[in-house]
């Protein structure tokens, strides 16, 4: 069973030469500690910049150089600054090659949940149902299961969608899998985790074929 | 050249009144028009509809107008991380609709540019699209967005000149260009207000076509909301 910076370590394999990505918050912020060096990838955070550093050292911080997540950050040479709109072009457009976004909920059709709980407070969508509607490539970061051992991985969502059919793979602290016409497929099992125990935290349609490697980190 | 120069914050915000809606440019407290925010505190306006990303924090930006029951309505992205906001968007005292972000940018950005409305597929099969009207392009469904109607946008940018071309700096850009023109009037605050000719016009961001006031803010705190460091070693 992986920890949320196994799930990161994991993810950051997908990550390849030359991608523009864009990172949700959470699990997927961490994806940047672990992509190869020896690779060039540019970070886009939707508020308005390319090119996203490590966060600064502490004094050198500027309260004009924030990220989606309004934490502070540096820019890397080459990196550059722009509105909103063009941001959102970016997405829209499909320029971004690599989305990472954490979810409440995936259905076996690509559906994804991850704005509202019905009674809860709601903060808001964000940029996450434009990144959802627009990106090819959509990985979702996420615990295999809820807080009370329930599966985040269904036949349909419960909670209100962010956007539909739109999920291509998802890594879990459990396994790889890829959204198929015919349900979550299975792809990889984490260290120590069975088909079994897979099987059991997953509600949605899983198809099995061959034999599943565990992940290599 | 035409001057777009007032004076001052009071003469900025001459004609801002009761019920009218506003569009504030700002991501969290990044690029925020500080002084115009605290203008309309003095002002006293009611009813107001605010068009911004967020809301602000408690004690700061948004949240200042929300302590004083100003605001009617709120058409944002996030809302989070006010505790002020959550109390009067559960009493039903506040209205408050959420927009995805990139919509957002793009109902103003065609305000700006004369677009009635566009099509965007961010929302489709979700609650935001309901009730709106849908069309599918080449296969793939889309939902019709309609352009921001305003009677002030309040624009915060790091430079500008007495024609009223601006210059943003950093990710404090964010909405405020997009928002440049999409309202009846445009007032922009600038950090440093500089005389015509010094702005290199290859490194204008906005014209000052689309700007009717411009001020240098009397003071900027530019609050940080999440401060994160590395340590230095």
């Amino acid at each position: 069973m992986l920890d949320k910076t196994g799930i990161a370590k994991r993810i950051a394999k997908e990550v390849k030469d030359g991608y523009y990505v864009n990172l949700g918050i959470g699990i997927p912020t961490l994806v940047a500690n672990y992509v190869r060096n020896d690779i060039e990838v540019e970070f886009q955070s939707e508020n308005g910049v390319l090119g996203m550093g490590p966060f600064p050292f502490e004094g050198e911080e500027d309260a004009d150089l924030i990220n989606a997540g309004k934490q502070t950050i540096t820019t890397l040479p080459g990196a550059s600054f722009f509105d909103s709109a063009m941001s959102f072009s970016m997405i829209r457009g499909k320029h971004v090659d690599l989305t990472i976004l954490g979810a409440m909920e995936v259905a076996e059709n690509g559906d994804i949940a991850n704005w509202k709980i019905p009674g809860k407070m709601v903060k808001g969508m964000g940029g996450a149902m434009d990144l959802v509607a627009s990106a090819e490539n959509i990985i979702v970061a996420m615990m295999h299961t809820n807080k009370k051992g329930e599966s985040k991985l269904l036949k349909q969502c419960v909670l209100p969608l962010t956007g539909v059919g739109c999920v291509k793979k998802i890594v879990t602290n459990m396994a790889v899998l890829e959204v198929t016409d015919k349900g979550f497929k299975l792809l990889e099992r984490a260290p120590g985790v069975s088909i079994e125990d897979i099987k059991k935290a997953t509600e949605g349609t899983l198809i099995i074929e061959g034999d599943i490697p565990e992940m290599v980190l | 050249m035409i001057n777009k120069k007032v004076a001052n914050v009071q003469d900025a915000l001459k004609g801002v009144s009761d019920n009218m809606t506003l569009m504030l440019g700002g991501f969290g407290l990044s690029g925020i028009p500080e002084n115009a925010i605290s203008e309309l505190i003095n002002i006293g306006a009611k009813g107001l509809t605010c068009i911004s990303n967020n809301a602000g924090v408690d004690d700061f930006g948004l949240g200042l107008l929300l302590q004083k029951k100003q605001i009617k309505k709120m058409v944002s992205s996030y809302v989070g991380e006010n505790d002020e906001f959550e109390r009067q968007m559960l009493s039903g005292e506040l209205d408050v609709e959420l927009i995805p972000q990139g919509t957002l940018a793009e109902r103003c950005r065609a305000a700006q540019a004369g677009f009635p409305a566009v099509y965007t597929p961010a929302g489709y099969g979700t609650e935001v699209a309901e009730g709106k009207e849908t069309r599918d392009f080449d296969g793939k469904m889309y939902v019709l967005e309609h352009a921001f109607k305003a009677d002030f946008a309040f624009i915060k940018a790091w430079k500008g000149d007495t024609a009223g071309n601006l210059i943003f700096k950093g990710t404090s850009r964010n909405f405020n260009p997009n928002m440049c023109g999409a309202a009846k009037i445009t007032v922009a605050e600038v950090e440093e207000l500089v005389p015509l000719g010094t702005l290199d016009p290859n490194q204008i961001h906005i014209p000052g076509i689309f700007v009717q006031r411009v001020f240098q803010g009397a003071h900027y705190e530019k609050r940080i909301e999440q401060r994160t460091v590395r340590p230095k070693s």
